[in-house]
């Protein structure tokens, strides 16, 4: 990163998400007694040792059986408790679609499906493991909240949240070690926006691990005289379409910023609230329909379009489309 | 619910059962063949030996739990909730039919009383069981939770995945039944998928199972649950091998898989009234 630039966010240090999630479940199991922990072989990858180590009779490893861990989170809701499930984002979704579909989203059961390693940033593991459809599939089934935090302290927030809001959740998280920007402390508030930059000419709406690239665009394009708008759709379902329009009346036009396939991403989610309400100029910065390949993190987010420097490309196209 | 005797589950069943062929009949659609074959099953349940309310509530706290994993079979749920008291038995005229609560498979989208979780997607049933059974164990609760599959259904990999994770926490307080028919869609399951030796099979995963060779007698079905309550605390999941007729207690339909899925017509429905006492009064 360019030392030379202005950030309006900065960081001291970094972590990954995954440990937000780890240590955010442990404290919602220390505040209410009905969280409950499933893992499917991955309680270290997952980092919710801590759990299981406080918490073991509320703690159930259920093997390599993902289709299985569903239902009987679904069944945990029966009685009360709240559970919540962890494996690959890979493994979260796609390989279970029809379990979720029918067990926990059309019975409508308070379950928290916790999914890591999401998107290309899981790296050298390769395509195999980077789901880049699971916000897709996740969104399109109702009753299901869908969200994606941007660092360690949002992730963290995000799990405590969830595990007061009623309903199947889908929290989608990642493996890298990222540059923590958020505050500590931050009261995260499902299906709320969070506007973190001011700008004129342009709104970025990012999410996930892309959040933190939005931030380093922005200042970027400001480097150039470009005025940028950031905002964090850290719930990807419901919307905070008010607020998309709000900016978007202000600017003009956006970019939507995201470690997703294009095809049923959030900027997808973006372009419908739009189109309905605000046409405008939307570009989009995502994976474009392709699979991932073995790499670095950051090796990965250049090679498939998906950093700063990208972003900053989207928001001049999107504004000569104005 | 108070338990009843066995004249009158007998007396119960055949209403029971003009209540799966009307139901069936009415929306020439569902599923009656291992709906008339379960019948005594579900009698023997809801009538007699679990402990429930018909007030219904979600978390079923101190009650025995039923889930249903071979939605389709939905039919004969409906009419069993309904004669117990779950909702008014005029509602099972409604069934399969626009705005019902009573969804061609078991459905909790619209709050009907009885149901705790969808089915219908075969596979799923005891995974969701074995879930609440642990949570009656966490929360102290000795009541038990039954679930019935169906035979073909045991050709679904998360089936196999749940009766290990059972063994493995010796859910000892879940009692499990597969109505054994022998008969799936596309016919017989030993041309379809030979299912082998099941009762070795879930042996071998580690399961107490019982047989209930008469599943269509209900003395039989009576003696194969409390079987299974006997045997239940002891550190093994449940397994009831419950062997029963396809389409039992109507003739031309017995014993086969061409009635798994479809309606009689008017004349087959009339004949096959005419072979079922009415006990309790039509709806
Ligand atoms: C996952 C899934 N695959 C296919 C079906 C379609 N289907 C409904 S019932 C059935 C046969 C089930 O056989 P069995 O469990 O023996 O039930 P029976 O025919 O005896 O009622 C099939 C294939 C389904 N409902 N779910
Ligand atoms: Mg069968």
């Amino acid at each position: 990163m360019d030392k030379t630039l202005d950030l309006k966010y900065t960081y001291t240090e970094k972590k990954d998400t995954r440990s937000g999630f780890g240590d955010g479940l442990l404290e919602a199991g220390r505040k209410n007694p009905n969280v409950v922990g499933l893992c499917a072989d991955l309680i270290g990858s997952l980092k919710m040792g801590a759990f299981q180590k406080e918490f073991p009779d509320r703690f159930f490893q259920v093997g390599i059986a993902e289709a299985n861990m569903i239902g009987l989170a679904a069944g945990m809701t029966i009685g009360g408790k709240i559970p919540f499930t962890g494996t690959f984002a890979n493994f979260s979704t796609g390989r279970v679609y029809d379990q979720i579909r029918q067990s926990v989203a059309y019975s409508d059961k308070n379950v928290k499906i916790c999914a890591s390693h999401a998107g290309l940033t899981l790296g050298e593991d390769g395509a195999t493991h980077q789901i880049l459809e699971d916000v897709g599939m996740m969104k399109m089934l109702p009753h299901m909240t869908v969200i994606n935090p941007c660092d360690y302290n949002q992730t963290k927030a995000a799990t405590m949240a969830i595990a007061e809001h009623e309903g199947p959740v889908y929290l989608r998280f990642g493996r890298p070690s990222w540059p923590i920007f958020t505050p500590a402390d931050q009261k995260f508030e499902i299906g709320k926006a969070w506007h973190m930059i001011d700008g004129t000419d342009v709104t970025i709406f990012a999410t996930g691990h892309l959040v933190w690239e939005a931030v380093v665009a922005e200042a970027m394009l400001r480097a150039e005289g470009i005025s940028a708008e950031v905002i964090n759709i850290h719930t990807i379902k419901p919307l905070d379409e008010a607020a998309i329009i709000a900016s978007v009346k202000k600017t003009g036009c956006a970019v939507s910023a995201e470690e997703h396939q294009l095809n049923g991403g959030l900027g997808d989610s973006i372009a419908q609230t739009l189109i309905r309400n605000n046409p405008a100029p939307l570009e989009y910065v995502g994976v474009n329909d392709s699979f991932g390949e073995s790499g670095t993190p950051t090796e990965l987010l250049e090679k498939y379009g998906l950093n700063a420097e990208n972003i900053v490309k989207a928001a001049k196209k999107a504004i000569a489309r104005k | 619910m108070e338990k009843q005797p066995l004249a009158q589950l007998t007396k119960i069943s055949s209403q029971v059962r003009r209540d799966i062929l009307r139901m069936v009949h009415a929306v020439q659609s569902g599923h009656p063949g291992a709906s008339l074959g379960c019948t005594e099953f579900f009698v023997a349940l809801y009538f007699n030996q679990m402990k429930h309310d018909s007030s219904f509530n979600m978390d079923g706290i101190g009650e025995d739990l039923f889930f249903l994993s071979n939605g389709h079979i939905s039919p004969v749920w409906y009419s069993v909730l309904a004669r117990s008291g779950y909702f008014s038995v005029e509602e099972l005229k409604t069934f399969r039919k626009l705005n019902s609560r009573l969804q061609g498979h078991p459905a909790t989208e619209e709050h009907l009383p009885g149901v705790r979780i969808a089915s219908g997607s075969l596979g799923q049933g005891l995974s969701a069981a074995l879930g609440a059974a642990q949570v009656k164990k966490l929360n102290q609760d000795d009541s038990f939770v039954y679930v019935l599959m169906g035979d073909g259904e045991q050709q679904e990999g998360q089936v196999w995945e749940a009766a290990m994770y059972g063994a493995h926490y010796g859910v000892d307080n879940l009692i499990a039944t597969i109505d054994f028919n022998r008969q799936q869609i596309d016919g017989p399951t030993k041309d379809v998928m030979d299912l082998k030796d099941l009762k070795a099979k879930w042996e071998a995963f580690g399961w107490e199972v019982i047989e209930t060779v008469e599943g269509n007698d209900m003395e039989a079905v009576l003696a194969g649950l409390e079987k299974a309550k006997s045997l239940a605390g002891k550190g093994k999941p449940v397994l009831n091998l419950l062997h029963t007729e396809m389409g039992y207690g109507v003739d031309f339909m017995v014993g086969t898989h061409k009635w798994h899925g479809i309606a009689p017509s008017d004349e087959q429905l009339a004949n096959a009234l005419g072979q079922l006492e009415e006990t309790l009064g039509d709806y």
